[in-house]
């Protein structure tokens, strides 16, 4: 008798154990399959307000009532083999880009706050960031005057701007860089969508791909003078060092006691050399120091 | 003759083809029509129903919800909007009084799956089948629930094969087939009944939801039980039939197990009219034969 219910007893316990082990390894690869689903392929964007992609997947519900009540239709839920996260929305900035409709239908239409229905103002979204991710075969890095991403972001002049620099190549004219500026980019893709080469040569990335972050403890000497309203230290005191040119250099104003060429300024007090001459030039002239 | 034409022969020869299939019937209506109303939107512009079956907006006012899928999403650590909770406050409400599993039979569409491997696998005549406790479906439950608090990810969507199905035939299927054919064949060769009644997670849910649910089916005329033995055939969680059938340690004649999906096959397939639908509370009066069930079990 008691042999038999130690038997039973024995049974039971080796079939829960076999369920625990069996569900345990289920659990394993789901737990591994999910920590691999955070990671959003670059190239897939998520709608705007979307929380942060670990965040996202944990509220997310997969109902697609934001694809459905995007009046561009460029939102789609993932299927099995996409790389994004199964049955999630995402959009491609290349093939369809965000249109920033003004109330913002898929946020208003997401039943989790997966989409955070704090974001009103659509300017605000930060779907992610663009990048002018190759100068090498942007026709305006080339001196031509493409422009077509600076002139299709709805942010013009804020999120892409067109900075001017001297083209080196003919030496007499500029360049237009398209500039991004994160401060303004919503990552709606529309650069992206119409980059006119083959492979654009502007793409939209994750902010996190895209960011670079300035030490916490850094300052820029000049962000605190201005915040300051002046310099923070007693300029007066300061010591004007001699600069090192190639030999044989000479610049108006310069004064180099290495090379025992230069005419020393007369100017200048006694154990002060060099110090009435102002701010030394940074680059050679006619290229861009005197912008 | 294969097996699938003799269960129910002698209900089709008693009560005609049409009563020996009334509860298929309208189960295969109900869940055939949600299909539709789901797919009115986007194939005929029709949009009476926006979304899938984790969360759907009905007529722009009726927000239902998964509660399956938000549990994970709330262990997660995420609180949903107030259209989610009530969706979710609907759904476990309406799901608690008609038999959680309802959602199996009526609603989701794996079954049709999983059904037409069960008749396949009968009218093959395969017999073997692996060995799987049914309780593994509440083990993968918690290993789902337990990874969704562990990784903040809703976890078991990430491979669930019923919104694979439901969501793939509303907004895309891509490669899902792959998903539902693996579920068909495992069906089929592998496991009798193996998904529904071995795996599913969400039937587990569901079955757990409904535990206390009123609405049951009863053997209310379990004495004129001639043993033809059509219900433990027809039956996709037989087990749930026996203690109310055979009045095994002094059960009554209500199925009260959470296993049961409500599918009401059993009252199809009995030529007898021994099963009904009633509440767990009283069963319903079907017939002449229930003054003397009562009698007999007073």
């Amino acid at each position: 008798m008691a042999a038999a219910a130690s038997n039973t007893r024995r049974q039971f316990l080796l079939d829960a154990a076999r369920l625990a082990c069996g569900a345990g390894l289920v659990g394993l690869g789901l737990g591994f399959y999910a920590k691999q689903a955070r990671a959003l392929p670059p190239l897939a964007l998520r709608p705007p307000g979307a929380l942060a992609e670990a965040d996202f997947l944990g509220a997310c519900v997969r109902c697609g009532l934001c694809v459905r009540d995007c009046p561009f239709h460029i939102l789609e839920l993932a299927k099995p083999e996409s790389p994004v996260a199964v049955g999630t929305p995402y959009f491609t900035a290349r093939t369809g880009p965000c249109e920033m409709c003004d109330d913002i239908p898929c946020v208003k239409a997401c039943p989790t706050g997966a989409l955070d229905h704090g974001l009103t103002d659509i300017n605000r979204a930060r779907m992610g960031l663009a990048v002018l991710i190759d100068h090498e075969t942007c026709l305006n890095f080339q001196g031509l005057r493409c422009d077509v991403c600076y002139r299709v972001c709805p942010a013009i002049d804020q999120a892409i701007t067109l900075e001017m620099v001297p083209n080196t190549r003919t030496g007499r004219h500029a360049m237009f860089l398209p500039t991004v500026h994160s401060d303004a980019c919503t990552g709606c893709g529309k650069c992206e969508k119409a980059c006119v080469l083959d492979e654009a040569a502007i793409r939209v990335l994750p902010v996190k791909l895209a960011k670079g972050a300035l030490g916490r403890h850094y300052r820029l000497g000049w962000e605190e003078q201005k915040k300051a309203g002046g310099s923070l230290v007693d300029e007066k005191s300061m010591v004007d060092l001699p600069d090192r040119l190639p030999e044989g250099t000479q610049l108006p104003g310069h004064f180099d006691p290495g090379s025992g060429t230069g005419p020393a300024v007369p100017s200048a007090p006694p154990g002060m050399p060099g110090s009435a001459a102002g701010p030394v030039p940074s680059a050679p002239p006619g290229l861009g120091g005197g912008k | 003759m294969s097996r699938a034409r003799t269960v129910g022969a002698e209900a089709v020869a008693a009560k005609g083809w049409l009563r020996a299939h009334r509860w298929l019937i309208l189960r295969r209506l109900s869940q055939l029509g949600i299909l539709a109303l789901f797919l009115a939107g986007p194939v005929f512009g029709v949009w009476i129903v926006k979304g899938n079956l984790n969360y759907s907006l009905t007529l722009g006012v009726l927000p239902l919800t998964d509660p399956f899928v938000a549990l994970q999403s709330l262990v997660a650590g995420h609180v949903p909007e107030s259209l989610g909770l009530i969706g979710m406050a609907i759904v476990t409400a309406f799901y608690f009084l008609v038999g959680g599993r309802a959602y199996c039979a009526w609603v989701c569409p794996v079954n049709l799956v999983t059904d037409a491997a069960d008749r396949l696998r009968d009218r093959l005549g395969i017999k073997g089948s692996a060995h799987l406790a049914r309780a593994t479906r509440y083990w993968i439950l918690a290993a789902a629930l337990l990874v969704s608090l562990v990784t903040g990810v809703v976890a078991w969507e990430l491979v669930n094969p019923v919104s694979m199905l439901q969501r793939g035939l509303i907004f895309g299927l891509g490669t899902a087939w792959m998903v539902v054919l693996a579920v068909f064949l495992f069906d089929l060769l592998v496991m009798s009944r193996g998904w529904c009644g071995h795996l599913c997670p969400v039937g587990a849910f569901y079955s757990l939801l409904g535990r206390w649910s009123p609405v049951r089916v009863s053997a209310v005329q379990r004495e004129a039980c001639n043993d033809c033995m059509d219900c433990f055939e027809a039956c996709p969680e037989p087990h749930v039939i026996r203690p109310a059938l055979k009045g095994e340690k002094g059960a009554g004649v209500v199925i009260l197990s959470p296993g049961c999906t409500n599918c009401g096959r059993c009252i199809d397939v009995c030529s007898k009219d021994v099963f009904a639908f009633g509440t767990r509370f009283k069963a319903s009066p079907p017939g002449p034969a229930r003054a003397a069930g009562e009698a007999h079990r007073l």
